[in-house]
């Protein structure tokens, strides 16, 4: 296995005024009572090894897959298969495509469109 | 810690080659309690063998001797992946519980499909087997895409059901991605199963890169070493 620099600095905000979601609580992270953003952000933290302060500066705008060298196909298809697990949707392949996975915002909007329709 | 040396049992039918020889680390100091640990498989196998060997060396200190076998095909082994099975691997776990003089299973992940069913133990978040393909086929799918080729779970399975597919670079054969297929039930339901909340902190296997939490391993050590603890307190 190659071992690939972690790009950190993928999370800084695209600008200043870009809104920060809110922080994953200390609390467990699971349970359909917490909110998406904060049920994906946990995840994601999982995927990244994130700090939880590193955690806090990922926003709606902040960059994914093609954005962050180590976001590999493996990594997806595992981030994928937690959130079915933790959100309790089916994420068909033909629903994934560059533009849900491109940023944090694009993926929360499809989990929030998919938990809708389930 | 030591490295020691096996021999499977050469595979029916091939008797006049034998299996080359595997490898597995050993915590050993002919203690009572033996733990035979079995890895994570494929890509999960890399991403938690640090944490895999922390467990060993804390299950060490409280006085617990155990084993992580190469199972065929896997690790450092030098037989071709393409032909293994789940039955191979079981009966080769099988074969180093009772040369190891194991007393009990501690499966990881996926090496739940793996354990020898007479032995008692724990299972670390255990995954079927058709939700751990269903896995690699989606990020093959994924990789497919990225190189401008349009591949579906089902047509993958298609061809890999006739020829075996190479799964996130794993050769798997037709037979262990239909045992895997098959594979939709919970495994290993006899041992008693170690949740990611009873650890605390995120899943390691979910990692984008390879890493480690010390103090995961150490609870997971703790919890296999209290249940002996108690069991030997109760006589059993």
């Amino acid at each position: 296995m190659s071992s690939k620099p972690i790009a950190q600095d993928e999370f800084a905000p695209h600008s200043d005024t870009t809104p920060t979601l809110q922080a994953v609580p200390e609390a467990s992270a699971k349970g359909a009572e917490i909110a998406p953003e904060a049920q994906l952000k946990s995840i994601l933290t999982d995927v990244l090894g994130l700090e939880s302060e590193d955690a806090e500066e990922l926003t709606t705008d902040s960059g994914l897959f093609g954005h962050m060298p180590e976001l590999d196909s493996m990594a997806v298809a595992g981030l994928l298969t937690e959130i079915e697990d933790r959100f309790d949707i089916v994420i068909e392949d033909e629903d994934v495509d560059g533009e849900m996975l491109e940023t944090f915002g694009g993926l929360l909007d499809f989990v929030l469109a998919k938990t809708e329709q389930g | 810690m030591e490295f020691r040396a096996w021999s499977p049992a050469p595979l029916e039918g091939s008797e006049q080659r034998p299996a080359p020889e595997e490898w597995m680390v050993t915590f050993d100091r002919s203690r009572e309690a033996r733990v035979l640990v079995l890895p994570a498989l494929f890509d999960e196998a890399n991403k938690l063998r640090r944490s895999t060997l922390t467990v060993m060396r804390a299950l060490d200190e409280t006085g617990i001797d155990s084993a992580l076998p190469d199972l065929p095909g896997c690790h450092e082994s030098r037989a071709p992946m393409d032909t293994q099975t789940l039955a191979r691997w079981r009966s080769c776990a099988a074969q180093v519980a009772h040369e190891f003089g194991a007393t009990h299973a501690l499966t990881i992940r996926g090496g739940a499909l793996t354990v020898p069913s007479a032995l008692p133990g724990w299972r670390y978040a255990p995954l079927s087997g058709a939700k751990l393909l269903a896995n690699a086929l989606r990020a093959q799918v994924l990789a497919e895409r990225e190189a401008g080729r349009t591949e579906t779970r089902e047509s993958l399975m298609e061809q890999g059901r006739k020829d075996g597919l190479v799964l996130g670079g794993w050769p798997v054969g037709s037979e262990l991605l239909q045992e895997l297929e098959a594979a939709s039930e919970e495994p290993a339901p006899s041992l008693t199963a170690i949740t990611q909340e009873q650890l605390g902190g995120g899943s390691l296997w979910l990692r984008a890169e390879p890493g480690e939490d010390s103090a995961q391993s150490e609870a997971l050590a703790r919890i296999v070493a209290e249940a002996i603890q108690a069991a030997e307190e109760a006589g059993e």
